[in-house]
């Protein structure tokens, strides 16, 4: 069967609808049916469903990571009083079903899809998703026009929300999202190499300084024990937005390639020495993960990408049904 | 734990020191980017905000289309620092004893605290639960044109959990981590 949300089966759908006047019980079943499977409302639902998810509960991977910091910090110190206070909100958040993070963030969409797909018109349905999100208040009226510093409310405008598509060989079509807060977003970086003033260099050791030295300067400000996405190499625009994509990978994974994951253990192990802790109040865990991506450079340039995120790590994904639309497994 | 309870003043935020775990009770005047532009302006606040706590806060707020009347549903802190050019100058003129934020604020801020009688409060960032469940009513919404994270929010809270980093008499926790992440930092480069 065809995807619903192909223009061709949508149009198909309709056609069914309009027929009226027969009255055979059987037709009467199938229009009920077609109506209950509206191909749109129910992608939008099924957006909505994971916007829902993703702004109100941390994927396990992350919730297993946080609880295992937790257990580490000592008793009766700031640092642990922050970590029974994030361990609550998370179970607070999922219960009454309401943001983790009053900041919701940037809303980034990455559909993978089969050939075929209509972008367009599943962008649609994407921001009808998101402004019942908003209206929900799954979402904050987080979007602000940066020239007139107008906030429509509906989290649309210019760029917003964020959305990216990759034809895959697959036949369902997958939707991961992320909700990036700003607060985590301000502390991201970008380094060129060589960077004199930190002694690092254009190999393997000059990264894992940058990175570090990224993870210095956010102290407390971007919500840690944080986690990163980095990328090593790419221009300034891809470097950054392939690090980002790093977010998508679970904690507990592993590179595929060796040199990048013994350098992101490195990383992880060297920044909890340095004693920030959570919130930056002091104490063993600074950095939950690192993930590791790298793109071709031009000879010229060797940029550093770091994104940072949030204890409140909103990161969730969902495969469609093919002919249903709905909710047929959750990716995290 | 400790407990500071409205009326605030001055005197009683002088009692904290860096590192008390405090439970705020009464109330909250959120504040963030453009009520601080705002106020650094020059243009005069809605609210007297003698002896008040600042809360550095852009909430998800819910209007009750048949009643009117807005709950807040998570609340947690914005990081502060973007207000360090602004704050010691609301301290100074509008007589501020308290700001609620997170990530801590810079020397100018530090400073005004020592000379008007002011502290930084840390709240848990991303917390937006547990700090909304402490808000026990919305009383008051001002410059709403700001759009509505960026607004005034008067709150009346009840056991809000802030933990002091940065105190009236020239202490700073975020000024002592830094400096001891800096010199391990030095060492592991």
């Amino acid at each position: 069967m065809d995807y619903t949300f192909k223009e061709t089966s949508m149009t198909k759908k309709v056609a069914t609808k309009k027929p009226k006047g027969k009255s055979t019980p059987k037709k009467v079943v199938k229009k009920i049916a077609t109506k209950k499977t509206d191909p749109k409302t129910q992608i939008i639902d099924s957006l909505l469903e994971l916007i829902r998810v993703t702004s109100t509960v941390v994927p396990d991977d992350v919730a297993k990571t946080l609880m295992k910091a937790r257990a580490q910090e000592e008793k009766n110190t700031t640092a642990s009083y922050a970590m029974d206070i994030i361990n609550d909100n998370m179970e607070l958040a999922k219960f009454k079903s309401q943001p983790l993070c009053q900041d919701t963030g940037t809303v980034i969409f990455f559909i993978y899809h089969p050939p075929g797909f209509f972008q367009n018109a599943f962008k649609e349905l994407i921001k009808k998703a998101v402004v019942k999100a908003t209206q929900k208040g799954y979402l904050r009226q987080n979007s602000v026009n940066s020239l007139t510093g107008e906030n429509a409310g509906t989290n649309l405008g210019e760029g917003h929300p964020s959305i990216h598509f990759y034809e895959t060989n697959k036949k369902e079509v997958e939707v991961k999202l992320v909700l990036k807060g700003g607060g985590c977003e301000n502390v991201s970086a970008q380094y060129s190499l060589p960077d004199t003033a930190l002694g690092a260099g254009r190999d393997l050791e000059g990264v894992r300084k940058v990175v570090i030295d990224s993870v210095y300067k956010a102290q407390g400000k971007g919500c840690g024990p944080g986690a990163l996405g980095v990328c090593i190499g790419g221009d300034r625009a891809d470097s950054s937005y392939n690090a980002k994509k790093q977010l998508l990978r679970k904690l507990d994974d592993k590179n595929p390639i060796p040199e990048l994951a013994k350098l992101e253990n490195e990383i992880v192990e060297t920044c909890n020495k340095l004693g920030i802790g959570p919130m930056g109040f002091g104490g063993k865990t600074t950095l939950l993960s690192c993930k590791m991506t790298h793109a071709n450079r031009v000879p010229a340039s060797f940029f550093v990408s770091i994104s940072y995120m949030c204890w409140a790590f909103r990161r969730q994904g969902l495969v469609l049904d093919a002919k249903k639309n709905t909710i047929k497994k959750w990716l995290y | 734990m400790k407990r500071l309870s409205y009326p605030f003043s001055a005197e009683a935020v002088r009692e904290l020191k860096v590192g008390d775990m405090v439970l705020i009770t009464g109330k909250l005047f959120t504040g963030r980017d453009a009520v601080h532009k705002y106020l650094h302006e020059g243009n005069k606040s809605p609210v007297n905000l003698k002896n008040q706590i600042i809360y550095h806060c852009g909430p998800v707020t819910l209007k009750d289309k048949k009643t009117g009347k807005w709950t807040v549903t998570a609340a947690g802190p914005t990081t502060s620092i973007r207000e360090e050019p602004y704050q010691w100058e609301v301290i100074r003129d509008h007589g501020i004893v308290g700001v609620i934020g997170k990530g801590g604020m810079g020397q100018k801020t530090l400073d005004a605290c020592k000379q008007y009688g002011c502290v930084y409060f840390h709240a848990v960032g991303g917390a937006a639960q547990v700090l909304a469940e402490k808000i026990k009513s919305v009383d008051g919404l001002y410059l709403e044109e700001f759009g509505l994270p960026e607004a005034i929010w008067e709150l009346t809270v009840e056991d809000f959990p802030v933990v002091v980093t940065m105190d009236s008499h020239g202490n700073s926790l975020h000024k002592e981590v830094e400096a001891s992440s800096k010199e391990i930092l030095s060492k592991v480069l």
